[in-house]
């Protein structure tokens, strides 16, 4: 048997995997699905700071993107909604500002995806 | 002085403090509560939740949401905990163990704040330690079905004081934890709405820089027992504050300040509409009690009017 150690020399801390539930896909339980329009954005953040399933990507952009109007957006911007995560609460829709956003029908949503 | 375009940098990514693929009910303003909370701090920082909403549907076995260190703890002792960690934060960081700052976030629902961890919070709170306790107040005991808690509304119905033939819903006005927690002396109490990011934002970075035990209630519309569109979590908050029944203010230092005085005072109908808690208040027979309602909301909000004017420190 090892030798016995008193607390004060036992390793601090222990570590567990982190955010596993990445690997858990909440956009099946989806009824409606946001479907955003990229040249009516005004990038405002509002949407992200309210999405409860932080589904919306934000990346900072040098160079920027057209958005309303073809306005050039810099910084923060936003991109299309992960609907690996998105629940379809529609909230981003409702509060958007720009009114870019719009909650369809997922059957409707994924029939115009598949079209050629 | 930050912007939202700053919050959803530190909130969006798969590395931010919290992620994606937790289980709340679609709409479910917890997420939005947490996230911007926990972009808050510079530091890193130790999460003790008490059982909730919050805890359940973020670490089903064998997932969990968190990235930030993270501890599950019963409905009654998450500021207890807190203390503890506290206490040892600082035994270690006094033995040279430890070099880094951290900040220590107790987390609870309403049942677990206002209810049964309650004498846990206001020893952790007498005591000084110095940590953040975070309120997310849906009222009532919702993720178990809607019972009654002690920051359910008057008027409103729940399974443990359902609205019926005898009975308009729960009789009593809400506790006023704000005002409970600003009379441990303690150098930062706020109230905060969900639909207020940057309200929201700047009062968890007081908080968590507040030299001492801060409180940070926030009200979180509940979907699912409330029974409204979940696209409408945000407006129902909105409205709360818009209406007075839940005032944006803060005491720091003991000094009363409110954020937002709504310049068009809704009537309070406004906000109880569409929620299948309040709908027996808009049965014939039952105007009174809305009227009353609308009496104790208007004293309440003179009171604090007062209080803000007079500068009377708590």
């Amino acid at each position: 048997m090892s030798e016995r150690k008193t607390w004060q020399e036992v390793e601090l801390g222990v570590e567990l995997p982190a955010a596993t539930s990445l690997g858990y896909k909440t956009g099946g339980w989806r009824v409606l699905r946001p479907v955003w329009n990229a040249s009516e954005c005004i990038h405002c953040m509002i949407c992200v700071g309210y999405c409860p399933d932080m589904a919306i990507p934000v990346v900072k952009s040098e160079e920027g993107v057209t958005g309303k109007g073809g306005r050039v957006f810099k910084g923060a911007v936003r991109l299309e909604t992960n609907l690996n995560y998105c629940k379809g609460c529609g909230i981003c829709a409702h509060e958007c500002p720009s009114k870019c956003l719009s909650m369809v029908r997922e059957e409707e949503a994924e029939q115009a995806s598949c079209k050629l | 002085m930050p912007t939202l375009q700053e919050i959803a940098l530190k909130t969006a990514g798969v590395d931010a403090r919290i992620v994606s693929g937790h289980r709340m009910c679609a709409g479910c303003g917890i997420g939005a509560v947490i996230k911007n909370v926990l972009a808050a701090s510079d530091k890193p920082v130790i999460v003790l939740n008490a059982t909730g909403c919050l805890e359940v549907v973020t670490t089903i076995y064998p997932f969990t949401a968190w990235n930030t260190p993270w501890m599950h703890l019963t409905f009654e002792n998450a500021a207890a905990v807190a203390a503890g960690v506290e206490s040892a934060y600082k035994s270690l960081k006094r033995r040279g163990r430890i070099e880094s700052d951290i900040n220590i976030l107790a987390v609870g629902g309403d049942g677990g704040t206002y209810d049964i961890g309650f004498q846990a919070l206001s020893g952790a709170l007498e005591r000084k330690h110095n940590f953040m306790y975070l309120v997310y107040d849906n009222e009532g005991y919702m993720n178990t079905g809607n019972q009654r808690s002690g920051a359910t509304p008057f008027g409103a119905s729940t399974t443990t004081v359902p609205a019926g033939k005898f009975s308009f819903g729960k009789p009593q006005w809400r506790k006023n934890l704000v005002e409970i927690a600003a009379a441990h002396r303690i150098p930062y109490v706020g109230q905060a709405a969900v639909h207020n990011t940057l309200d929201l934002y700047k009062k968890a970075q007081k908080g968590f820089n507040a030299d001492g035990p801060a409180v940070l209630a926030v009200l979180q519309p509940c979907t699912t027992n409330w029974s409204f569109d979940p696209a409408l979590t945000m407006q129902y908050s909105k409205l709360a504050v818009e209406t007075n029944f839940w005032p944006l203010y803060e005491i720091e230092s003991g000094v009363v300040h409110i954020n937002t005085k709504p310049s068009n005072r809704k009537p309070i109908e406004e906000f109880l509409k569409g929620q299948s808690r309040f709908k027996h208040l808009f049965r014939a027979g039952n105007e009174h009690i809305i009227a009353e309602m609308q009496k104790m909301i208007d004293d309440e909000w003179a009171r604090l009017l007062k209080i803000e004017e007079s500068g009377i420190q708590f």
